[in-house]
């Protein structure tokens, strides 16, 4: 599976999206798909828990959750340590 | 010395921000209090004597016609106020929240103009951010804007709008378009004569009786400029919320503050009538002094914290939040708890009311406190934030 795989299965799990995840391109914004700030603080512990990583507190911010590519960034950059 | 005697008169526009809010506080607002209280009414006086002394554009900055002030001038202001009637500072601390929104996310040509109108009429400023069927939560809506041909229409059912009848506009959240989902949200300026209120229920409340909060079903529309561009969960994370949060625990040590000093003043008395004999309340004068010199210090630092985040852009971030949430909660817990020592200091003089040491007001309006949002919702939103927060 790859990561975007993941990132997008964490959001159907937990994203709260009004619409379906694969609707989504990588730049539609989520909190516009309807992803509340409550969900995006479950998203990124499920993140967490499917890489194995804790984003840096300079990541957690709403811009790194805001879409598919974004988070995928961050992703990256963690896993690069 | 009384505190009338301290401040500069009123008609020293050379006087800070916050020393001609006292002013007002001690001269009008003071006065006229118990008679808002008792009869549940908007405090007129009060309003129309800030709004000659230009005092409703204080944080609007000087170039578009307001007074500059800093937030931390307008949170002296409001202590000062709240010491004297608590409904006119809360009044006054909601329609500065507006204005800073405003002044901080209002870039539209149209809302740069209207900051510039305001000032130069002086107008007050209300909120409608809770509906109907959201169970509380302002971060979601229901109703929606109807865009065509560059004009909004919105129709929201407003469970509380705070003194809307003598407000010159209304802030007024909703989702973005019909389609989007609840918690897609913007905040739009709707004012007359685009702008109409229908009164649904009455405010009988037990506290800050003069807010007059009751309900509306509000119906405006407008020009889309006055549509402010970023989402307002954005707006409400840098701007509202903390604000708010500064403003509101403001009020809320004006309160504590008079109720201290009517406590010192009682046993002070005691201790005049029996020269020699420590009175019995003066070891609980001493700790509430603790408490309130904490509240003191914990809004001073507040307010620091809000300039500190602003300017390092760091007020999005989790900690910030986290602390402002606690703030609110800190604060609205602390002026219950003075308020009640206070009322075992003076003991019945406080519980009577008709006594020069009545604490009546006081402990109703304290109350109010915590359920405006309620500290269980902030608490609950700071236990989700913790899950993330790396403490640094």
């Amino acid at each position: 599976m790859t990561a975007d795989d993941t990132i997008r299965e964490v959001l159907a799990d937990h994203g709260r999206l009004a619409v379906p995840v694969e609707s989504l391109s990588d730049d539609t914004d989520l909190f516009g798909a309807g992803m509340t700030s409550h969900a995006s603080v479950n998203v990124m512990l499920a993140l967490e828990d499917a890489f194995d990583f804790e984003f840096s507190e300079k990541m957690l911010k709403k811009s790194t959750f805001e879409t598919i590519a974004s988070i995928r960034t961050a992703v990256d950059q963690m896993q690069a340590g | 010395m009384t505190a009338a005697a301290t401040v500069p008169s009123m008609m020293t526009p050379a006087g800070s921000v916050a020393a001609r809010m006292a002013a007002v506080a001690d001269q009008v607002a003071g006065p006229a209090a118990d008679d808002v209280d008792v009869r549940g009414r908007f405090p007129s006086e009060t309003v129309a004597a800030l709004r000659a002394e230009g005092l409703l554009a204080a944080l609007v900055p000087a170039p578009s016609g307001g007074g500059g002030a800093t937030l931390a001038e307008v949170s002296d202001g409001l202590v000062a106020l709240g010491r004297r009637c608590a409904s006119s500072a809360m009044v006054v601390a909601m329609h500065h929240i507006q204005v800073a929104c405003l002044v901080r996310h209002g870039t539209s040509p149209l809302l740069r103009d209207y900051l510039r109108e305001l000032s130069d009429h002086q107008y007050l400023l209300a909120s409608a951010t809770t509906e109907v069927g959201t169970g509380g939560d302002v971060r979601s809506s229901i109703c929606a804007l109807e865009v065509t041909d560059g004009r909004f229409r919105v129709e929201k059912q407003a469970p509380v709008i705070s003194y809307a009848d003598d407000a010159d506009a209304v802030l007024v959240t909703a989702r973005r378009t019909p389609e989007s989902p609840e918690s897609d949200q913007v905040i739009v300026l709707c004012r007359p004569p685009d702008l109409e209120l229908e009164q649904v229920g009455e405010w009988n409340a037990l506290g800050f009786r003069g807010t007059c909060s009751t309900g509306f079903v509000l119906r405006a529309s407008g020009d889309t400029g006055a549509v402010l561009a970023e989402p307002y969960a954005d707006i409400s994370t840098r701007t509202m919320l903390p604000v708010a949060h500064l403003l509101w625990s403001s009020v809320w040590l004006g309160i504590a503050t008079d109720a201290v000093e009517l406590a010192r003043r009682f046993v002070q008395g005691e201790a005049r009538r029996k020269p020699g004999t420590t009175p019995t309340a003066s070891m609980r004068l001493a700790q509430t002094t603790v408490l309130h010199q904490q509240f003191i210090d914990m809004v001073h630092s507040s307010l620091a914290r809000f300039e500190e985040a602003d300017a390092d852009d760091r007020l999005g971030s989790i900690g910030f939040a986290v602390g402002m949430n606690a703030l609110k909660v800190s604060a609205s817990t602390l002026v219950v708890d003075i308020v009640r020592e206070c009322m075992l200091i003076c003991g019945l003089a406080a519980y009577r009311l008709d006594s020069p040491y009545s604490l009546g007001r006081h402990l109703r309006d304290a109350m109010g406190a915590s359920l405006m949002v309620n500290n269980d919702r902030i608490m609950a939103n700071n236990a989700q934030m913790l899950l993330v927060h790396r403490g640094e």
